[in-house]
């Protein structure tokens, strides 16, 4: 039924889209000022994601961004998971989508090694299939985190991975099972940071029986995603990895090539450069819980709060 | 066929069977849990159960309440109480539970409903007091039906120890939430082959024991039964004749 209806709604968005491309060769009107007819001429571009809040939002506010400064836009939210939207992209029904550097990486490149933000990043432009391209990287990153209570990191006097060796508690860690096999989980607390830890299995990946877990004490760390409203809201203290033993998460916009114009990159730039993982906490709070807005309605708000296109 | 081999081949991995995560530590879990979840629900349905059967009152809400516990989402509650009481074992037990009372409710209440009102009638005549009447004929004729209930509440806790697991537990469970992030099917086949047959070793033993407990008395009943009908006229007229 949904698939059905969902499958009508992509219908009438090409619909749609076709029209707005016929019109565009009869000289359309509503176009915009007449310094889009260099950049703009690769036609509309339909702004995909993947299947979770977040993403849905970030999509949004590209496709809020690329409309506020005149470039056709439309959204196809609600893909599914990566390889869903990335056979999207590849046969064109989307041409963007908001992506992960790490594990866009990791999904091209399975050996990849690179694990700081700049070395994930150079490697993704070696790694990306032709025709897809990456614009810049925003600060902003949803990964795995070590988180521990305020209390803890002041009584121990932890704020980074490499403090937890001067713990003096036996540590236990609260994630998902694969944590324990994971080179970022318990294998690489032990390389990397040379800390013993056990792993408490709790399969909600970060979710609230994990917060309540180290909320209540019954372990010292959790594995909870950056971008997760918890963390805010129970006063948790993301653990510093200067080691990079967690793979960098940044936020960038996955594009088709042919549709990476002047006009649009710099547009997306602005926004990359202006959104930061405080926003996504503030963005997911907002969706989640009692408010629970539309990724609609969030975007509009957040480009409105960051004043970059008017 | 190969990943039913390779699931076997992991069963009896001498690397699997021993250990604090091992095969037989982890169905020993899954036994300990189960056994402990059926003492429980035992205590709380069995005597609501017989009490309503034996007064025949509450049946509707008992009806009404157990049909009501039966279409909770196991995994739902589990989350929900380990939000609660924490990650300990109290949470997913008592989930359990509640899974397991509306068979044993059901299997007292539908066992003492179903004895015979002439036996009771015949009880009660003999000068048996209520509570007599209760313990020494309708919980008798009432047990292949209350085992009943119970082997069927043991079916589902057994299958369904496995999803508490997405906390952190021992137990069947752990094979299947530890195996699927890692794409390891093979454990995971393994873990539900484990389920599967544990379940069926719990159903042997308690139709045996069903088959025990029928009192000798109703087997030999159910024979003359068949016997008594013609003569019955007689035996009441010469009852009721010889009374007075």
């Amino acid at each position: 039924m949904s698939i059905k209806k969902r499958g009508l709604i992509a219908a009438g968005i090409l619909a749609v889209g076709a029209l707005a491309l016929s019109a565009c060769s009869s000289g359309n009107p509503l176009a915009p000022g007449n310094s889009a007819a260099t950049s703009g001429s690769s036609g509309p571009i339909v702004v995909g994601s993947a299947a979770f809040p977040e993403n849905e939002i970030i999509a949004q506010i590209y496709t809020q961004a690329l409309q506020a400064d005149g470039v056709q836009a439309s959204i196809k939210p609600n893909i599914g998971q990566r390889d869903a939207y990335l056979a999207a992209l590849k046969d064109g029904s989307i041409d963007l989508v908001p992506e992960y550097t790490g594990n866009l990486l990791q999904y091209y490149d399975k050996n990849s090694t690179a694990k700081s933000a700049d070395d994930v990043y150079a490697g993704l432009s070696d790694a990306l299939p032709k025709g897809f391209e990456v614009l810049d990287r925003s600060k902003a990153e949803d990964k795995d985190s070590y988180n521990v209570t305020e209390t803890f990191s002041q009584k121990n006097n932890v704020t980074s991975l490499a403090d937890l060796k001067n713990a003096s508690v036996p540590l236990k860690v609260a994630a998902n099972p694969e944590f324990a096999q994971r080179p970022y989980g318990i294998p690489g607390l032990k390389s990397v940071y040379g800390v013993n830890a056990t792993l408490v299995p709790i399969s909600d990946s970060g979710g609230p029986n994990t917060v309540k877990a180290l909320v209540d004490g019954q372990v010292q760390l959790a594995d909870i995603y950056t971008t997760t409203p918890a963390i805010k809201q129970n006063h948790l203290v993301t653990l510093a990895d200067p080691q990079n033993l967690i793979v960098a998460q940044n936020v960038v916009p996955l594009i088709n090539k042919s549709k990476a114009s002047e006009r649009v990159s710099s547009v997306l730039d602005k926004v990359q450069a202006a959104l930061t993982t405080e926003d996504l906490i503030e963005m997911n709070i907002k969706s989640s819980g009692s408010a629970k807005e539309s990724a609609e309605q969030i975007a509009k708000e957040w480009l409105a709060s960051k004043k970059l296109f008017s | 066929m190969n990943q039913w081999a390779a699931a076997f081949a992991w069963i009896f991995d001498p690397a699997h069977l021993g250990g604090p995560d091992g095969v037989l530590t982890r169905v020993g879990e899954h036994v300990w849990y189960t056994i402990v979840t059926l003492v429980i629900a035992v205590l709380i349905a069995l005597p609501v159960g017989l009490a309503i059967g034996h007064t025949g009152k509450g049946r509707t809400l008992a009806v009404q309440v157990s049909g009501g516990l039966r279409s909770l989402p196991t995994l739902g509650v589990v989350t929900l109480l380990g939000l609660w009481f924490g990650i300990g074992l109290t949470a997913p037990l008592v989930a359990m539970v509640v899974l397991a009372l509306p068979p044993i409710l059901a299997g007292g209440y539908a066992g003492v409903d179903a004895v015979d009102r002439n036996t009771i009638d015949a009880a009660r005549a003999v000068g048996m007091t209520g509570g007599q009447v209760l313990v020494k004929v309708e919980l008798p004729l009432a047990l292949p039906l209350i085992i009943g209930g119970i082997r069927s509440a043991c079916l589902q806790v057994i299958a369904t120890w496995t999803v508490a697991a997405i906390l952190p537990l021992g137990g069947l469970g752990r094979f299947l939430y530890d195996a699927l992030p890692l794409r390891d099917y093979p454990q995971m086949l393994a873990g539900s082959i484990l389920v599967i047959a544990l379940a069926l070793v719990a159903d042997g033993l308690f139709a045996v024991v069903q088959k025990l407990v029928v009192p000798r008395g109703v087997l030999a009943g159910r024979v003359a039964q068949v016997r008594v009908k013609t003569a019955r006229p007689h035996a009441i007229a010469s009852t009721v004749g010889g009374r007075p």
